[in-house]
C-alpha cells in the first residue's frame, strides 16, 4: 500500500475547476515530484492534501487513513507535514523557538503542568529544546538559533522551514518550490540535503519548476496541467511525454 | 546605567528589597499621600490583575477583545449574588471567587466559540457587542424577576472574611493599625503575585508559544500541528478567569456595585494600560497598569492647586485627563509604538531595523 494516495481529487472555486479528478500516490521512501506549468494546481493540490483546503470530491489517504476535509493539525499529528511556497515562518520568533512550536503537536503539556512546572513537563521542555537544537544542526543552522527567523538568509529561511517541519516528526514531508529562488551551488547542496533526509526514513513530496532538479532527483514524477494529471512516471519517461512537451512549450498549430 | 547594573547583578537583594518595599508600601503612602490613596493602591492592584489577563488575549495570542469588561462584571455579579441580602445567600468568599473565576473563564469559551473565524477589526467588534450585552442586561434584568437590581446595583456585599474575621473595619496586630484598606491590599498583591507567575510560565511554556504562533501567523500556526480552536479558546478562557477574579475581588473591596463600572470606557482602559505600558510583557502591562490609576488620581491635585491659584477652578481635572491621556497615546503611537517596556519580541517587529538587528548581524559574522 503507498503512503499517500490521492484519488480523483477534484477543487473546484466557483465554476473553476482548480483541480480535476487527480490521483497519484506517494511510496513509502520515495522523492516524489510535482510539476506543471504555473497555475497547474499543484499548490492547490498540496493545500486539499495538507487541510487548508476542503476538497470538492475524491479522497486522501495516508497510510490507508482518509485524510481529506481534516483539520491541518490533525493531518500533521497524523505525520504528513508542509512548507510553503512563500515562506511561512513566525518571523519574531528565534529560529530555535520556530523549530519548538513543531514540536507542539509531540509534546503534551497542559496549562496545568505549564503553570506547575511538574517534573514531567520540565523534561518535556528540555526534550523539545534538545530536539529542536538537532534539527537546526540537522539542517545547517545550529549556530543560528538565537537569531530571528526573519533576520536569516532567504536560503536559510527555507531550511528553518523544513526543520519546523521535521519537529512535527512528520513520515511525509510536502515542500511547495523549496528551491525556488535558489543559486546553483544552493540548489544542488538542497538536492543532497534532500537525499540525506529521504534516508532518515522521511518521504518527500516536492512541487518544483526547475526541471533539470526534478530529474536528478525524483524516484518518481507527476505532471499537472490545467488542474489535471497529464503524466506521472519516472523522470525520463515523463520528459518524452508528448504531452508534456506540449504543456510547457506549447503545439505547434497543426 | 550603573544602578541598574548594581541590581541585575545582585538578584536576590533585589528582590528582598523589593518584598520589603511591597510589604510597607501602604503604610509609606498612607504616611505619605494620606489614607485614601491606600485604596488607589488596592484599585492598581485590581487592574493589574485585570491587565495581565487581558494580557494573554491581547498580547499573547495576537485577538483584540474590547469586551474584557464584561468577565470583571460576571465575577462581580456572581460575587454578589451569592454573598449579599439579595438572594439572602452569603457563601464564603473562597467558594465564590472560584465560581466566579470559572463561570466568567466559561463565558470566555461562549465568546470565543463564535469568533473563532473572526480577526483584527472584526473579532474587536463582536467583543465590544460581547461587553455591551453583558452591561446591558445588568442594567435591565430587574424585572419581571429582580435578578440584578437594575441601574440601582446591589448593595451590602459580604466582604472578604475569614470565619469571625472580616475585612471590614480596622484590625491591629503587633500594635499596627491595618485599615480594611491595608488588608485588602495584600489580598490583592497575593493574587496578582499569583497571577504574574501563571502568565509567565504560560508564556514560557509550549502553550505560550502556541499562542505566539497564531499571533504570528495563524495558518503556519495551523500547518505545524497547533489545534488553533482550542489553543485561542483556551487564551479566551484564561484571560476571562482572571478578569471574573478580579470582577469578585472588586464586589468584596467595594460592597456595592452597579452595572456603570463595567462600560466600554473601562475595557479600553485596560486595553489602554497594556498598550501603554508593553504588550506581551508582564513588567509593561503591570506598569501600564499602575500608571493608568495612579495618574488619573494625582491629576486631581490640579483642581486643588488651581483653587489655591486663581481661587477657581478653569480647567475641570476630569476634562484635562481625558485629553492629557489622548494626548500621551498619540505621542506613545508615534515614538514609542510598543509601550513603555516592551517585550522583545514586539520591539524586534516594530522596529525591525534598530538594535536587536545589529546583534542579530554579530551573531551572524560569528556564526
Amino acid at each position: 500500500m503507498a503512503l499517500l494516495e490521492v484519488e480523483c481529487v477534484t477543487k473546484r472555486f466557483g465554476g473553476l475547476a482548480a483541480l480535476d479528478a487527480v490521483s497519484l500516490s506517494v511510496r513509502q521512501g520515495e522523492i516524489y515530484g510535482l510539476i506543471g506549468p504555473n497555475g497547474a494546481g499543484k499548490t492547490t493540490l498540496f493545500n486539499c492534501m495538507t487541510g487548508l483546503y476542503s476538497v470538492t470530491g475524491g479522497q486522501v489517504r495516508l497510510d490507508g487513513k482518509a485524510i481529506h476535509n481534516r483539520k491541518p493539525h490533525e493531518i500533521v499529528r497524523q505525520g504528513f507535514a508542509r512548507t510553503f511556497q512563500n515562506i511561512r515562518l513566525f518571523p519574531n520568533m528565534t529560529a530555535l523557538e520556530n523549530v519548538m512550536v513543531g514540536r507542539h503537536v509531540r509534546s503534551r503539556a497542559s496549562v496545568l503542568g505549564a503553570v506547575l512546572r511538574d517534573k514531567r513537563t520540565r523534561a518535556e521542555e528540555a526534550a523539545i529544546r534538545e530536539r529542536a537544537q538537532e534539527l537546526l544542526h540537522f539542517v545547517g543552522l545550529g549556530r543560528k538559533g538565537r537569531a530571528l527567523a526573519s533576520h536569516l538568509a532567504y536560503g536559510e529561511q527555507r531550511r528553518l522551514e523544513i526543520a519546523r517541519a521535521l519537529a512535527t516528526e512528520p513520515r511525509l514531508l510536502a515542500l511547495d518550490e523549496p528551491v525556488a529562488g535558489m543559486n546553483p551551488t544552493e540548489r544542488r547542496q538542497m538536492a543532497d540535503f534532500f537525499r540525506k533526509l529521504r534516508d532518515t526514513g522521511v518521504s518527500l513530496l516536492l512541487i518544483e519548476h526547475d526541471v533539470k532538479l526534478v530529474m536528478g532527483l525524483c524516484d518518481r514524477v507527476a505532471v499537472l496541467d490545467y488542474g489535471k494529471k497529464i503524466a506521472e512516471g519516472a523522470p525520463e519517461a515523463v520528459q518524452r511525454d508528448p504531452a508534456v512537451i506540449a504543456a510547457y512549450l506549447g503545439v505547434e498549430a497543426a | 546605567m550603573p544602578v541598574i547594573k548594581f541590581f541585575r547583578q545582585r538578584p536576590q537583594l533585589t528582590l528582598l528589597l523589593l518584598a520589603v518595599l511591597l510589604a510597607v508600601l501602604p503604610f509609606l503612602v498612607g504616611a505619605g499621600l494620606g489614607k485614601s490613596w491606600i485604596r488607589v493602591l488596592d484599585f492598581a492592584l485590581l487592574y493589574v490583575l485585570l491587565a495581565l489577563g487581558l494580557n494573554i488575549v491581547v498580547g499573547y495570542a495576537g485577538l483584540l477583545d474590547l469586551g474584557y469588561i464584561a468577565f470583571y462584571a460576571l465575577g462581580a455579579y456572581l460575587y454578589a449574588w451569592l454573598a449579599s441580602p439579595h438572594f439572602g445567600l452569603h457563601l464564603p468568599f473562597w467558594a465564590v471567587l472560584p465560581i466566579g473565576a470559572l463561570l466568567a473563564g466559561l463565558f470566555g469559551v461562549l465568546l470565543g466559540a463564535p469568533t473563532l473565524r473572526l480577526r483584527g477589526d472584526y473579532l474587536a467588534i463582536v467583543t465590544l457587542g460581547f461587553g455591551e450585552i453583558i452591561r446591558i442586561f445588568m442594567n435591565n434584568l430587574n424585572a419581571p424577576v429582580n435578578i440584578t437590581n437594575g441601574p440601582q446595583g446591589m448593595n451590602l456585599i459580604d466582604p472578604i472574611a475569614f470565619g469571625d474575621f472580616t475585612f471590614k473595619g480596622t484590625h491591629h496586630f503587633f500594635g499596627i493599625a491595618f485599615s480594611s484598606a491595608h488588608l485588602y491590599y495584600y489580598l490583592f498583591l497575593g493574587f496578582v503575585l499569583l497571577a504574574m507567575l501563571i502568565a509567565l510560565r504560560l508564556q514560557d511554556s509550549r502553550i505560550g508559544r502556541a499562542w505566539a504562533a497564531i499571533r504570528e501567523d495563524e495558518v503556519a500556526a495551523a500547518a505545524m500541528g497547533i489545534n488553533t480552536r482550542n489553543v485561542k479558546l483556551l487564551a479566551f478562557a484564561m484571560g476571562a478567569t482572571f478578569g471574573g477574579l478580579a470582577g469578585g475581588l472588586f464586589a468584596a473591596f467595594q460592597g456595592f456595585i452597579s452595572p456603570e463600572s463595567f462600560g466600554l470606557m473601562e475595557s479600553i482602559m485596560i486595553l489602554c494600560m497594556i498598550v501603554l505600558g508593553g504588550m506581551g510583557n508582564i513588567p509593561g502591562v503591570i506598569l501600564g497598569a499602575v500608571l493608568l490609576t495612579v495618574l488619573p488620581e494625582a491629576l486631581r491635585y490640579l483642581g486643588d492647586a488651581q483653587r489655591a491659584l486663581l481661587g477657581h477652578v478653569a480647567l475641570d481635572p476630569a476634562d484635562l485627563r481625558m485629553l492629557l491621556f489622548g494626548v500621551a497615546l498619540i505621542l506613545m503611537m508615534l515614538f514609542r509604538p510598543e509601550g513603555l517596556l516592551p517585550s522583545r519580541r514586539r520591539q524586534r517587529e516594530l522596529h525591525p531595523e534598530d538594535g536587536p538587528g545589529e546583534q542579530a548581524s554579530l551573531y551572524d559574522s560569528r556564526g
